[in-house]
């Protein structure tokens, strides 16, 4: 088991390695244009492009730019913590920008999960074992309609239906109503409609995950063992059924918050949510490169930490994975 | 489902059988993969809507200049100040303008009809050539194996840890200057977004077909062409591909919706298409005049929620047809 997470972080170390090349070429090698000029944000004055090209040695060859990018990011090198650079758009230090707007992302988030494992879990279970009736039929037809419904147009439908401002039943805080709300239960209300809105999707692709993985699971000799042992039917199929089902939606759980906390850029924007989606979203428009590549930067990070995680877990709560 | 079903199951699908010989109707024939895979898909019936609704839009989406104006309406691009009230704001559904304008006076029936053109054009584009590269690249590292394939799976294994959206914001934004890309060849736009559609889709493509080739190679056939004298070429194409062919097919039925929706999520975010009208970016205008014009963003949310769910109906036909063992047949 040691070896096995051993393995895991030497994956991951390298992994983390290979992201911040990637953005390196992304931002760095690939755009034709003057890279200072880029950075600079819109229209900047002549100066403010030469003070970006000698700050951040953009003079010099790409592999020294390279180690010089690499020495920011990695905490004990370069003598400047973790950096990971600097908005000349907001005159902002990147990184504390997105920490200061990550308890939205992380609010944003939980809530959804909390919401569509709540939702898709049992709806799954349920089509599983009545596969073929109505109620199967209903249930998955309700979920290809929300996985083929793109966020930003239910997010929009729902505002123009229930939003207080917009809406045609005003029952609900509308659209930037979190950046608004100054009470815990304000920002509660303020966020139960993109909660919702993000968490119908992942509830039907749950739904349809787990109830592929326990019609496929029920057909299993040890199954048949377990109900010729006289088991209750019930018995058989959350007991041996859904705890073999249900372990694969462990790895797909924590892709999907690792995807989430790096900003659940389209739900933040409809909303208005001051998360960090929303702030990756202002620096497209404002074509703030150093922001752009912080928060990718970040939302990778979080992804590939998350199925590390995964991985560890997966190995503990299923026994057939092999170290 | 009881316990006693699997028993009584068995034995009516052999009166099924007995039935089907006793009567004769069908000559015996060998029937290859796909039309065996053909006959499975016919029989779901909202599956084969879902198709013909796909070959209309395909139609719709064509023949888009000739409907336009067989309608009567305006040019996608064109503006129209006649359409906006006296404070600028855009007018609804009408006889002139059969889904309304949006903020510029442009007629939003006829932007969602060329915005057909751009979903499914990049959707086809991109899936196509993800598919082209990443059989490459599987059958390569299924069929050879030794390094070329430890290389292609480490190559695989790193981009799927990689965040798509993410990766397609940074590229896209990175990008969107008016030099470009790799000295201008990656223009913003549609050739932006269709790389990021490839990059991100053939690792998919290629981990898929690399597992089929590498339990195909072993088999029986193979060995026997082999012993033929058959060489790498001959066992690729004749051999193994034509196995291939029909989860290539499912596969790309489910990457097309998949691939429509990222376009869509790219133009919402402003860095997917600009010049052509796109479904994506007709929604994210239309988010700051929810309250006054419903239309701008219904209409093209509309399409593109028919259209991915139309996508994702055939791609699960397909799929039950290619497996008929699992989840929705039964």
């Amino acid at each position: 088991m040691a070896a096995y997470i051993a393995r895991r972080l030497l994956w991951v170390g390298f992994l983390l390695f290979v992201i911040s090349v990637i953005t390196f070429v992304i931002f760095s090698v690939l755009p034709s244009g003057d890279p200072a000029v880029a950075r600079a944000g819109r229209s900047p004055s002549p100066e403010l492009v030469e003070v970006i090209r000698t700050q951040l040695g953009l003079d010099k060859s790409k592999p020294e730019q390279f180690i010089h990018y690499l020495g920011d990011l990695l905490p004990f090198v370069g003598g400047n913590g973790i950096y990971f650079g600097f908005s000349y758009q907001n005159n902002t230090d990147v990184l504390p920008e997105i920490l200061e707007r990550l308890p939205a992302t992380v609010f944003l988030a939980t809530g959804a999960v909390v919401l569509w494992l709540a939702i898709g879990i049992p709806v799954g279970m349920l089509s599983a074992v009545k596969t073929g009736t109505w109620m199967d039929r209903l249930a998955m037809g309700i979920a290809l309609l929300f996985i083929s419904a793109p966020v930003y147009f239910l997010g929009l439908v729902a505002l123009i239906l229930f939003s207080e401002d917009v809406g045609r039943f005003p029952i609900l805080p509308g659209n930037s109503a979190y950046g608004e709300a100054t009470s815990f239960a304000g920002k509660v209300e303020a966020l139960i409609m993109p909660w919702c809105v993000l968490a119908a999707a992942f509830a039907a692709i749950y739904a349809r995950f787990l109830r592929g993985n326990l019609i496929d699971t029920l057909q299993e000799d040890y199954i048949r063992t377990a109900r010729a042992k006289g088991l209750s039917e019930r018995r058989v199929i959350f007991r041996h059924g859904v705890r073999a089902a249900i372990t694969p939606i462990v790895t797909l759980l924590g892709l999907d918050i690792g995807i989430l906390l790096g900003g659940a850029i389209l739900t933040e924007t409809v909303f208005n949510i001051p998360g960090i989606g929303r702030y990756a979203y202002n620096a497209i428009n404002l074509s703030d490169l150093p922001v752009i590549q912080g928060t990718v930067l970040f939302g990778a990070f979080f992804i590939v930490m998350m199925s590390l995680i995964v991985d560890i877990l997966y190995a503990f709560i299923d026994p057939r994975v092999r170290y | 489902m009881s316990t006693g079903t699997g028993a009584s199951d068995l034995l009516h699908a052999e009166d099924h059988g007995v039935d089907e010989i006793v009567a004769g109707k069908a000559p015996v024939a060998a029937r290859s993969p796909l039309q065996l895979f053909w006959r499975r898909f016919r029989q779901d019936k909202v599956a084969l809507t879902a198709l013909a609704f796909i070959v209309l839009l395909i139609v719709i989406a064509t023949l888009a200049p000739v409907i336009r104006s067989i309608a009567g309406a305006p040019e996608p691009s064109a503006t129209s100040t006649d359409a906006l009230d006296d404070f600028g704001l855009p007018s609804g559904p009408s006889s002139a303008h059969l889904f309304g304008v949006d903020d510029l006076g442009r007629d939003i029936f006829s932007r969602v009809l060329y915005g057909a053109r751009t979903s499914l054009l990049v959707a086809f584009i991109g899936t196509g050539l993800s598919v082209l590269i990443g059989v490459t690249a599987g059958m390569i590292a299924g069929y050879f194996r030794g390094w070329v394939d430890t290389l292609i799976a480490r190559v695989i294994d790193i981009l799927l840890a990689f965040p798509v959206l993410l990766l397609g914001i940074g590229l896209a934004s990175a990008c969107s200057t008016k030099d470009g890309c790799l000295g201008g060849t990656l223009q913003p736009g549609l050739t932006i977004v269709i790389f990021i559609i490839v990059l991100s889709n053939w690792p998919y493509v290629a981990r898929i077909i690399r597992g089929q080739v590498l339990s195909l190679r072993e088999k029986e056939f193979v060995e026997a062409s082999r012993s033929l004298g058959a060489g790498h070429g001959r066992i690729i194409f004749r051999e193994i591909l034509p196995n291939l062919v029909a989860p290539i097919i499912v596969y790309a039925s489910l990457f097309i919706p998949a691939n429509i929706l990222l376009e869509a999520s790219l133009s919402f975010l402003g860095v997917g298409v600009v010049d052509q009208p796109s479904w994506g970016q007709m929604l994210s205008k239309a988010t700051t005049l929810l309250d006054t014009a419903w239309w701008y963003m219904f209409f093209p949310g509309m399409a593109l929620l028919l259209t991915v769910l139309a996508f994702n109906l055939v791609g699960d036909g397909m799929q039950d047809a290619l497996n008929p063992k699992s989840s929705k047949s039964r």
